[in-house]
């Protein structure tokens, strides 16, 4: 079963003057449907505006849809009586890494979450334990988080989610304010959740890096689907990302290039070791 | 200025008052100071002045920690003695010019500064014994008792710990738009009392709205951690009262008991 499916899901925010009058209404998410299955890695990209964060939102019953559906293994997440349940299936982890950690010190907020589940206190420890090493951040556990990096603390964030046992895990562009060591560090952590953890994960990023691992890419353009498919079914369309003025990784811009300018090689070519290998067999 | 301050800041210590339940440090705070006011005669502040000692000295943090606390309120101290030497009408013992000093002048100053002094030792040494979060943990269950006429307890605890967590963050922002106001032309340090507070605006208007912009952030997040108030939730660290806790009431008790008797028995 999909733990993640929406039906033409909608969302309109209604924009007013000052006077508190109704100027319009923007539709941040357009008629969006797709499922996702347990344990996969989809990334959802898409520039600045094109609903990417509004979508995620409704993932965790944060916003709620103006139209349509969305399920959450199984559960409405529009219907009150399962509010709950669906933030404790789905964790969220958010752009800016100060503005989402509570605790004074590292393994207080790790705690937070399950002391809002009313997990006993023995196995709160457990489960504080548990994920910071998951995630690596085990030996700072007693620090304070204004004394960590970026990277650092974005990795406490997902410690905190993740000691609440979800079964899905939302990150909303968590690599935005962090430098490239930061990056890495968080994309590494998400990552291995979802090989050795089987979480499924869902990230939205606009970095394209980031995305040539996952299992499957949602492009979002105006608030609508505007390509999905593996990262070489989307990277092999490199002038239709243009087009949705998104770049594609640097390998696969110059593969396209020189498949452009007469050489042999294939499309959608997404790390270096393959366009070695594709060079390598063209000659 | 800012960093002279130590009521507040918190020493890392390993001493029995750093591992008493926050809870006794309150009430003995509480206490403390309940008892400076009690007391009419100079020999009431003797108690007083051991019972702060004997602290100081189990506490572990050095007693240069403390005074440097004081000079922050120095001014306040010399401030309302000085007023309260020279204003304070009765028996003239010195006169200079126009300025009498009375007994009853010398008595009220003397209090005042021995006040004054007890009252910020005492309660930095709570302070400087006490983690912020284990503080409002402290409160949160010493004053459970307050929810049944509907004082959302919790709420407060959770507003102040979450307080305490940003203040370096929105110090770090400060820094940062005066920064960016200085680059622009922004003269945050010439001119007079006016024009310096003027100068303020616009370094305060950004940074409320960036504050309020990270209460909305932070209220989602903690939304999306399935925070929903009070009830039900667990804790990670509870308080729970040991031997010497006990002891520690006790002892407070004790002084209770003498601060009081000599109330009595000094008239």
């Amino acid at each position: 079963m999909a733990i993640i499916k929406t039906d033409n899901l909608t969302f309109e925010y209604i924009r007013r003057d000052e006077e508190g009058n109704v100027e319009g209404i923007t539709t941040a998410v357009d008629n969006v449907s797709f499922e996702i299955k347990r344990g996969e890695f989809v990334a959802i990209l898409g520039h600045n505006g094109s609903g990417k964060s509004t979508l995620a939102k409704h993932l965790n019953a944060i916003l709620f849809p103006t139209e349509g559906t969305v399920f959450v293994d199984g559960k409405d997440t529009s219907e009150d009586a399962n509010l709950w349940d669906v933030r404790e299936t789905v964790g969220m982890v958010f752009q800016n890494p100060d503005n989402q950690i509570i605790g004074q010190v590292v393994e207080e907020d790790v705690g937070f979450g399950p002391e809002n589940l009313g997990v006993p206190t023995a196995e709160i420890w457990e489960r504080m334990e548990e994920s910071l090493k998951a995630v690596g951040m085990y030996e700072f556990r007693k620090k304070s988080p204004n004394r960590l990096s970026g990277g650092q603390k974005q990795r406490v964030s997902i410690a905190g989610v993740l000691a609440m046992h979800p079964q899905c895990i939302v990150l909303d562009e968590p690599t935005a304010m962090l430098d490239p060591i930061g990056r890495k560090e968080v994309i590494r952590a998400v990552r291995a959740l979802n090989d050795v953890e089987k979480i499924t994960a869902i990230l939205i990023t606009h970095y394209m890096d980031e995305i040539v691992h996952a299992d499957k890419v949602i492009v979002m353009d105006k608030g609508k689907i505007a390509m999905a498919g593996t990262p070489r079914e989307i990277f092999s369309q490199v002038d239709k990302l243009k087009s949705l003025s998104l770049d594609v990784p640097q390998v696969t811009m110059c593969a396209h290039k020189l498949r452009e300018a007469g050489l042999n090689i294939p499309e959608g070519i997404l790390t270096n070791d393959e366009f070695v290998k594709a060079l390598q067999q063209c000659q | 200025m800012l960093r002279d301050i130590t009521l507040g800041q918190y020493y890392p210590a390993e001493s029995v008052i750093h591992r008493l339940d926050p809870r006794v440090k309150l009430l003995g705070t509480l206490i403390f100071l309940t008892s400076l006011f009690i007391t009419k005669s100079f020999y009431g502040y003797i108690p007083a002045l051991l019972f702060l000692i004997f602290i100081i000295k189990a506490s572990k943090v050095p007693f240069s920690f403390m005074v440097r606390g004081m000079k922050a309120i120095a001014f306040l101290l010399v401030f309302s003695v000085v007023l309260n030497l020279f204003l304070t009408q009765g028996d003239v013992v010195f006169t200079w010019w126009k300025l009498k000093i009375t007994k009853q002048g010398i008595q009220t100053a003397g209090f005042m500064a021995i006040r004054l002094t007890f009252l910020i030792i005492g309660s930095s040494v709570m302070t400087l014994t006490t983690t912020p979060n284990n503080l409002t943990d402290g409160l949160e269950k010493g004053l459970g008792f307050l929810k049944i006429i509907h004082v959302p307890v919790h709420e407060i605890s959770m507003m102040m710990s979450i307080a305490l967590r940003f203040i370096p963050i929105l110090m770090e922002e400060t820094d940062k738009i005066m920064k960016a106001q200085m680059a622009r032309g922004a003269d945050f340090d010439s001119g007079n009392m006016f024009k310096r507070v003027k100068a303020l605006v616009p370094l305060l208007v950004p940074l409320f709205v960036s504050a309020f912009r990270r209460a909305n952030d932070l209220a989602m997040a903690m939304e999306a951690r399935c925070y929903r108030g009070g009830e039900g939730r667990t804790k990670m660290k509870p308080l729970k009262y040991h031997r010497r806790d006990a002891i520690g009431y006790l002892i407070l008790a004790l002084y209770l008991g003498v601060i009081i008797a000599l109330r009595i028995l000094l008239k």
